[in-house]
């Protein structure tokens, strides 16, 4: 049963860490647990990036992983969105002049969504996937009308 | 490696740990024959930035070395400061330090206790020990403003004062945690699913694990009666007494297996809440920080000179910070050694000999922190390439950085 346009299809996420402090990462595994619990919503961390929608990226990029970046980013399949979590991804947050941090992620890879923050609060990742699932529904056609239903529940 | 013998490279992005590490294993049918650890998927070089910025952006950098043990590195870093420069902490500000420190370690053993029933297959128990550890990171953003990088730390003291409006709602916390500590071991204690998939699975023995100087919780696991609150009281843990936790006070001996690790943290979590118990009963008055103001205080610091070593014990145990000061705004050095690094080699004699399906568990169970430990490994930035050094160079570049050092 389709529940509305918002919930069009489970969303998949697999988190990839390129070099974090684990704040992020944390919050991360705290949305899945009964506090803030996402998997009501179908939102599901997976093990492999063949299975995910959703790209959660932390972390500043250090050169170890840059090519991993890549990888994964290429083995997502399309249509996928790009979440970064945390300023470190963001913007290089406290590790911007570092020696071994190539970052931030979207000198690599495209990056649909931004949550700042360090670390992020719980809340704001939920905001962000459900901003990158609004660009996946744009994508996949099926969410035509979904901007005017969100203007309509914000008036 | 004979013919039979095959190769699992795991890494360095795995669904077992949050965090990237890289294994290589050798593999005969299901056992383990050899273990070889790749670190450096996760090194930011954090002690490099240090030395370009002054001490007290530093306590934000030392902050963020790890999210989880985003107490203790500031703590282990402050004191090193503090000792370098002779500055005097207000014993109001020790108290409410060991307060914070102690309820990482609630939230961090918890966390850690939640990680291992997932690696075992047990989701229900990941789910509720999640939502035990809420409670405490309520408290946590109650006081400091912040749910993990608390930001409470400061040279001689701490930012922000627990006050009378707090106290109440910190006492709730414990009275929570007193009345699910009973659930927390009947669930991880006496659980006998639990029992089989830990029980005699990475064993860690007294003798290895004094050879490997292991620290913290797996160190204490295999019978080593080894805690800085207990052999270098330091702060407010000075005015208590505090016995290091073997399994030992639960079982009876010690096997230094993965469920002996268990036991000492979720005991740790009991000794945790009578700590801060005591520290708010006995909460001196005064000051909480000795300088309140920034810029005096950084004249002061730019003015010091002299070697200064912080250690605390934190959640997964002895982190070291070192620091020189040279009568300039940066720090001449800082060296910080987390305990997952001592922790790291305790992983090859506890993942030889087991089975592939004990990975996960046997490598969650030294509690590891990869953002920790990934400051070590040496990269050549020209071309990009890993540099292997041998323990010959090894003690070569030591001896060579000693010398430098004593100029």
């Amino acid at each position: 049963m389709k529940l509305d346009n918002y919930f069009d299809r489970s969303l998949w996420v697999f988190h990839l860490n390129t070099g974090s402090c684990n704040g992020c990462d944390i919050e991360i595994v705290a949305l899945l647990t009964p506090r803030y619990d996402v998997e009501r919503f179908g939102i599901k961390l997976v093990g492999t990036p063949r299975h995910a929608d959703v790209l959660l990226v932390t972390g500043p990029v250090n050169r170890k992983m840059l090519p991993r970046l890549k990888l994964i980013y290429e083995q997502t399949p399309d249509p996928k969105a790009v979440i970064v979590v945390g300023a470190c991804g963001t913007s290089g947050g406290v590790f911007y002049d570092s020696y071994n941090v190539v970052g931030p992620v979207d000198k690599h890879i495209p990056v649909d969504v931004y949550v700042p923050g360090c670390p992020v609060r719980p809340e704001a990742i939920i905001n962000g996937v459900l901003q990158a699932w609004l660009k996946l529904e744009r994508l996949r056609g099926s969410g035509a009308d979904i901007e005017k239903k969100i203007a309509e529940v914000n008036a | 490696m004979s013919k039979t013998t095959y190769k699992i490279p795991i890494g360095p992005i795995h669904p077992s740990l949050a965090e990237p590490m890289t294994f290589n294993f050798e593999i005969t049918g299901e056992r383990i024959e050899r273990v070889d650890l790749v670190p450096g998927d996760n090194h930011r070089g954090i002690e490099f930035m240090g030395r370009n910025r002054n001490i007290i952006q530093i306590i934000y950098l030392a902050e963020r070395i790890c999210g989880i043990c985003s107490a203790s590195h500031p703590y282990a870093f402050c004191r090193a400061v503090e000792n370098a420069a002779g500055i005097e902490v207000p014993p109001r500000a020790e108290y409410i330090r060991v307060i914070i420190a102690e309820l990482e370690r609630i939230q961090s053993h918890i966390l850690w206790a939640g990680i291992a029933a997932e690696e075992l297959g047990f989701n229900s128990v990941l789910y509720l020990s999640w939502k035990v550890r809420e409670e405490v990171l309520d408290l946590l953003e109650l006081l400091t403003g912040n749910r993990i990088n608390y930001g409470m730390f400061m040279i001689g003291g701490v930012r922000r004062d627990i006050t009378e409006e707090h106290l109440p709602r910190i006492r709730k916390t414990l009275d929570y945690y007193k009345e699910t500590y009973q659930t927390l071991e009947n669930v991880f204690l006496k659980d006998p699913s639990i029992a089989i998939r830990t029980k005699n699975v990475g064993i860690l023995t007294y003798e290895q694990a004094l050879h490997l100087a292991s620290v913290g919780p797996t160190a204490r696991a295999s019978g080593i009666k080894k805690d800085i609150r207990q052999d270098q009281p330091y702060s407010a843990y000075a005015d208590m007494d505090i016995k290091a936790i073997t399994p030992d006070f639960f079982t009876g001996e010690v096997k230094g297996d993965v469920f002996d690790r268990i036991i000492v943290r979720i005991l740790e979590v009991a000794q945790s809440v009578e700590i801060i118990e005591y520290c708010l009963d006995n909460l001196p008055e005064g000051d909480i920080v000795s300088e309140p103001k920034l810029a005096k205080l950084l004249a002061v610091l730019k003015k010091a000179k002299g070697e200064g070593v912080g250690r605390h014990e934190a959640p997964r145990g002895e982190a070291i910070h070192y620091i020189k000061l040279n009568e300039s705004e940066n720090p001449e050095v800082w060296r910080a050694r987390a305990p997952t690094y001592n922790n790291l080699m305790s992983w090859i004699p506890m993942l030889q000999g087991q089975e592939i399906a004990d990975i996960p568990i046997v490598t969650a169970s030294i509690d590891p922190c990869i953002g920790c430990m990934d400051r070590v490994t040496l990269v050549e930035s020209k071309t990009n390439q890993q540099q292997v050094l041998t323990r010959e160079d090894l003690i070569k570049l030591s001896i060579a950085k000693t010398r430098r050092m004593m100029k």
